[in-house]
């Protein structure tokens, strides 16, 4: 039989001690071999749960985690063997210079401690870290600081990478670094990234492919092109108002009942052929005046996710 | 039935290699000890003092003739250096490093839980050297007690570093919040302290008894026999220290089994 799966989820269901609701619930996924796959949600929807199950952290409820042919819950300890996790916080991290925590990760994972130098010297140079080599976790920006624990997931190869938000806080410059890293890997030894983000723009533009989470459920996965194409008879307004809106004119009315508000900021998704109505009467006086900004644009994944009876859209878009 | 695993893929990926117990232990240690390079020097200085000012408080109260009682002293005094870093700073990491699911690094990387909380038990242990034998020196000068048996230090602080490390451990990863571990250590410190110094023939007969349940207890007794005047009985020393390693030995191997209980909640 060929290679198909990474990983390969049936049923995972997980409830902690004391919970009411089920943080996961009957997860069904499957990685392919050298993806970049996403699992993309708003906060609390059970993505840090479903991670921490297939790293061997935390034994589910019920289900099945196959990870390149080994079972993770019948042996859990072979999951570090073959994955490298980096958690949202790293805190025992936090107070090892950049270059003791990626080196003692390093022996953590069995190199020598000549290797792990090796490694750890291309890490620094490769993520553009050296300056900050010798400085604690603690006293580097939070950018910073993610880039250093990025560095030591990636350090003594993998064949699969779980990053639980890696480029959280990351500047432009950092971002890019950590992508080229990742990409590098998958070109050169076929790594398998799985991604947990709630940052859309990121799942859209990295992504091979996405599961999107809600309620601790799977309720869509599939490429991010073929999600947004099921959703591409609308297109989303975002309009920001200078003070109170008009709620006396109707239209404002209208579009008040269907928008997601966050003060003066409001979202609204409409069908493709309202738009150069609604377009008409928001450039026209009086309610051009009353906007500060607004922005016409296609589908996003959080368009998907709403579309999909997602019910909390606190998905990050920067 | 198809099985995840079956319909995943038909030939298994063969795992990277488990770090050995040794070698997890040395990178466990070597990243704990990088991370206390500045509170090292105030954590020996606090550790020494305690039992140092025990030792020449004591000399007033003890005749020098009685070298039982001084070598108690000395004893006692010299293996509460051990137990202020076993109990206290290591309950106090371990508990820290469970409640802010610091545990979750190790879990996720191919090293044994036994490795992580030896390797953390033996970073603190390199705090405990320098106590241990400024103790032990000079307890031997202030009650005259024969140096030459000085060397039976070494194998007497390690079963006890071992069984009190265990418990330290045990009490950070057992208790569900990190003040219950620091106050618990505290207590068990005090314990050590008490049960430690006074000579055994002055305890009423019930704890006696229950002493030897305290951890590093075996060792403190074996040292006395060790340290004071006289013939000692070497084999009777050395079989309480072995009993000390097995009693270290069992609490450290409940506290990996806890560290992985504490990751899985």
């Amino acid at each position: 039989m060929e290679q198909r799966a990474a990983y390969l989820v049936r049923g995972l269901s997980k409830t902690y001690r004391g919970a009411t609701s089920r943080a996961n619930d009957g997860i069904d996924l499957e990685v392919p071999s050298g993806e970049i796959f996403g699992v993309l949600g708003p906060n609390g929807a059970g993505k840090t749960t479903l991670v921490r199950q297939l790293v061997g952290l935390v034994r589910p409820d019920q289900g099945e985690i196959s990870l390149l042919g080994h079972d993770v819950i019948a042996e859990p300890r072979v999951a570090p063997r073959l994955v490298a996790y980096l958690a949202q916080e790293e805190p025992a991290l936090a107070e090892l210079d950049v270059r003791r925590a990626i080196e003692t990760t390093g022996r953590l994972r069995g190199l020598s401690r000549r290797e792990a130098g090796a490694a750890t010297k291309d890490l620094l140079d490769e993520l553009g870290l050296g300056g900050l080599a010798d400085r604690p976790l603690t006293r580097l920006s939070g950018g910073q600081r993610r880039l250093a624990c990025v560095a030591s997931a990636l350090v003594a190869d993998r064949p699969v990478l779980i990053l639980d938000e890696p480029t959280t806080g990351l500047d432009p410059v950092a971002r890019h670094a950590v992508w080229s890293a990742i990409g590098r890997r998958r070109a050169e030894y076929g790594t398998t990234v799985l991604l947990v983000t709630h940052n859309v723009l990121e799942a859209e533009t990295v992504l091979d492919r996405v599961a999107v989470i809600d309620r601790g459920r799977v309720i869509a996965c599939d490429t991010p092109g073929r999600l947004k194409a099921a959703v591409d008879d609308s297109v989303r307004i975002v309009l920001v108002w200078h003070h109170e809106p008009p709620y006396d004119d109707s239209m404002v009315e209208t579009l008040a009942r269907a928008a997601i508000v966050e003060g003066r900021r409001w979202s609204v998704r409409l069908e493709r052929s309202r738009v150069r109505d609604v377009l008409d009467r928001l450039t026209q006086a009086p309610l051009f005046d009353a906007l500060e900004d607004y922005t016409v644009s296609t589908p996003s994944l959080e368009d998907v996710y709403l579309s999909l009876g997602g019910t909390r859209p606190d998905m990050d878009k920067q | 039935m198809k099985t995840a695993a079956r319909e995943g893929r038909a030939v298994a990926v063969e795992p990277g290699p488990v770090v050995s117990l040794g070698a997890g232990i040395s990178a466990v240690a070597a990243g704990q000890l990088a991370r206390v390079r500045v509170a090292r020097g105030p954590l020996m200085i606090v550790a020494t003092v305690q039992s140092l000012g025990l030792v020449i408080l004591l000399r007033g109260i003890v005749h020098q003739r009685d070298t039982a009682t001084a070598a108690a002293v000395v004893a006692g005094a010299t293996i509460l250096v051990v137990g202020f870093v076993a109990l206290n700073l290591l309950a106090q990491r371990l508990g820290a490093l469970k409640a802010n699911h610091a545990l979750d690094y190790y879990a996720a990387l191919p090293v044994s839980p036994a490795a992580v909380v030896l390797g953390t038990a033996a970073s603190y242990a390199t705090f405990t050297l320098p106590g241990v034998l400024v103790t032990a020196v000079v307890g031997d000068l202030v009650y005259d007690l024969p140096m030459a048996r000085l060397w039976f230090l070494l194998p007497a602080a390690a079963t006890a570093a071992l069984a009190l490390a265990g418990v330290g451990a045990l009490l950070g990863l057992l208790l569900p919040r990190p003040e219950l571990a620091t106050i618990a250590g505290q207590l068990g410190m005090t314990v050590v302290l008490f049960l430690g110094l006074i000579p055994v023939g002055h305890l009423p007969e019930v704890i006696r008894g229950l002493r030897l349940a305290v951890p590093g207890m075996l060792s403190v007794d074996a040292l006395v026999d060790g340290l004071r005047h006289g013939s000692t009985h070497w084999l009777d020393a050395f079989v309480r220290l072995a009993a000390a390693a097995a009693y270290g030995a069992a609490a450290l191997a409940a506290a990996g089994a806890a560290l992985r209980r504490a990751v899985d909640r």
